[in-house]
């Protein structure tokens, strides 16, 4: 298990290393950061000038390496903005990005796992036919466009609640539904999934012939075993939850990490995309990792491969 | 019919001649029965011939813009669908925008679908360090957001529509080389590539003869199934204001344009939006019924 633990942690450090590296010679392909600070019209010398000064006349491989040496070390250096600490920055914007995410994460699961669990119960019902029917359209919809839809109805008709913004709770409720409206389809279509295989089962058909209650027979012996397939294919969906949440984020002017991510590669400032990719990275690495860890301690199948 | 033919041949011409016609009679019969995939097949379909025939059936000049009409609300004067904030027909403009979504959809597909399906041969096939060295990197890119990694790409090697569909191909070759490799990792333990190998078949033979032809259905049951992801992606990315640039009308970026009036204006975020939503519904559900039909032993997953 150590071995296994060990061996998925390096897996993190090299995915992080390498999503930098990689956006790291995006941006130096992409163009010269000198631009931004210069008039179009500069003259060569001072274009010159300020390209020796940040260090960018340098050849790529002495600018890459510097540039990871300081990463590792949390420097990447300051905002071409605001002149601050471009890794504070981000994490300043961390508390916001975590405190939709989870919060999405936990109204999704609060309505899917019953609701997918009713489907698989009642399957082939019309309440099941109509549920897979909405986990379909709700996986067609794109998180951004539902947001809008929303900010009409609940903003702009009924003026109940605040098309964007951040702080309170009221703040919360839109981004947060949009954002768990792909998750409720995708986790309730696992739910279902995972409780139809189960259902299917040898055991379960013998204690409901020996007579054991059918709310006992769906929660104690059906959905406890059910939980690992559901916590997996959901602890591998978090990206999507995360990917979603950056979306999210614009479409309420959320002050995540996400929007600064946005704001920043609009504002092509790239110290704070770059944190914003590292700490980016790192959160849905180390998720993935706790994850696997988890499915590993569960299930010791996937520990010999 | 003609009755000159000996009856053995007869015989023949007839027990040969339905299985000719299979491949499309059994495509039309088997869609038939789902209503879910022929409901998917008529809107790709629709969609289709709308991106090739678009801009000869546009009410209005879909680029036109006329300050004096700004804002119109759907159904005035001839605008079906209304106007946006330059007067722009929207009805039009949903048209040829559904072209952005095609080419996309497709041109990502065959890309990332070409080089994934190369590499996860490589892969598959040869084993060994390139093996390993191909698949850590499929790993390392998986493990990024989908959305985040086209998005920043995107980003910074600029908008237009061939930068899109670099993104989205560079984000998207590595789920079907994953797939492939395994694919060809379980046909290679076959009998009949064994049988091959054993009567002294080459290598070279047995990958395009035997190999090859056995990885179509995978490829289209996994292409099918992704293109709605790169649609979506599309839209999300164009509707950041990145992605496909305005004035090119594409679903996204004309609700980015839109979002600014939502208080007033609610038809400029609606109609592009189910444009989006209806153009994911049927390739998920026709992507969906191919998978079933094609491979039942996946049916359900």
């Amino acid at each position: 298990m150590l071995d296994f633990i060990i061996k998925r942690f390096f897996q993190v450090i090299v995915v992080v290393l390498l999503a930098l590296t990689v956006v790291f010679f995006l941006i130096r392909i992409s163009g010269d950061p000198t631009t931004l600070f210069l008039p179009p019209d500069a003259p060569k010398d001072q274009i010159e000038e300020y390209k020796e000064l940040l260090g960018y006349n340098r050849p790529l491989i002495v600018q890459y390496g510097d540039f990871m040496f300081h990463a590792v070390q949390g420097d990447f250096g300051e905002s071409l903005r605001s002149q601050e600490d471009a890794l504070g920055i981000v994490l300043s914007r961390i508390p916001a990005t975590f405190q939709l995410a989870i919060s999405a994460l936990l109204i999704a699961l609060i309505i899917a796992i019953p609701l997918g669990v009713l489907s698989a119960y009642k399957r082939n019902t019309v309440f099941d036919k109509v549920g897979v029917a909405l986990t379909i359209v709700g996986q067609a919809i794109p998180s951004f466009w539902l947001g809008l839809i929303l900010i009409y109805f609940f903003a702009a008709q009924l003026k109940i609640l605040p098309s964007g913004g951040g702080g309170t709770a009221i703040h919360l409720i839109l981004p947060t539904l949009t954002l768990a409206a792909y998750s409720v389809a995708r986790f309730t279509r696992f739910t279902r999934s995972a409780m139809l295989d189960v259902l299917r089962k040898d055991y379960i058909r013998t204690s409901k012939a020996s007579g054991v209650p059918t709310f006992r027979l769906i929660m104690r012996y059906a959905l406890r075993n059910s939980l690992i397939p559901i916590i997996t294919l959901v602890a591998l969906d978090l990206g999507v939850l995360l990917g979603g949440a950056v979306i999210t984020e614009v479409v309420f002017s959320w002050p995540g990490v996400g929007r600064l991510l946005m704001q920043s590669l609009m504002n092509r400032d790239f110290p704070i995309v770059l944190a914003g990719v590292f700490i980016i990275a790192l959160i849905y690495a180390l998720v993935n990792f706790i994850a696997d860890v988890l499915y590993a301690y569960v299930n010791p199948q996937i520990r010999v491969k | 019919m003609s009755s000159s033919l000996p009856q053995n041949e007869q015989a023949l011409e007839n027990r040969v001649k339905p299985k000719r016609k299979s491949a499309i009679a059994t495509f039309f019969s088997n869609l038939s029965r789902s209503w879910t995939g022929l409901i998917g097949f008529i809107i790709i379909m629709t969609l289709i011939v709308i991106s090739l025939i678009g801009q000869w059936i546009t009410p209005f000049d879909p680029y036109f813009a006329e300050f004096s009409k700004k804002l119109l609300p759907p159904m005035t004067e001839g605008h079906l669908l209304g106007t946006d904030q330059l007067g722009r027909d929207i009805f039009s403009r949903i048209i040829l925008g559904a072209r952005v979504s095609v080419i996309i959809g497709l041109a990502t597909a065959l890309i990332a679908g070409l080089i994934g399906t190369i590499i996860g041969i490589i892969a598959g096939f040869f084993r060994g360090w390139i093996d390993i060295i191909l698949m850590r990197i499929v790993d390392v890119t998986l493990s990024f957001p989908f959305i985040l990694l086209v998005l920043v790409i995107n980003a910074i090697i600029g908008a237009g529509l061939r930068n899109i569909i670099i993104s989205l191909a560079v984000g998207g070759w590595v789920i079907f080389a994953r797939v492939i490799r395994s694919e060809v990792l379980a046909l290679r333990e076959k009998e009949f590539i064994t049988a091959c190998i054993a009567t002294g078949v080459s290598r070279f033979e047995i990958l395009i003869k035997h190999i090859v032809p056995n990885l179509f259905t995978p490829i289209i049951i996994l292409a099918s199934l992704q293109i709605g992801t790169y649609i979506i992606a599309e839209a999300s990315i164009s509707f950041l204001g990145f992605g496909v640039a305005p004035p090119t009308p594409a679903w996204g970026n004309m609700l980015n344009e839109g979002k600014d009036y939502i208080f007033s204006s609610w038809w400029l975020i609606t109609f592009p939006g189910l444009a989006i939503v209806i153009t994911a519904l049927g390739v998920n559900l026709f992507g969906d019924w191919l998978r079933d039909t094609l491979d039942p032993e996946l049916k359900g997953e």
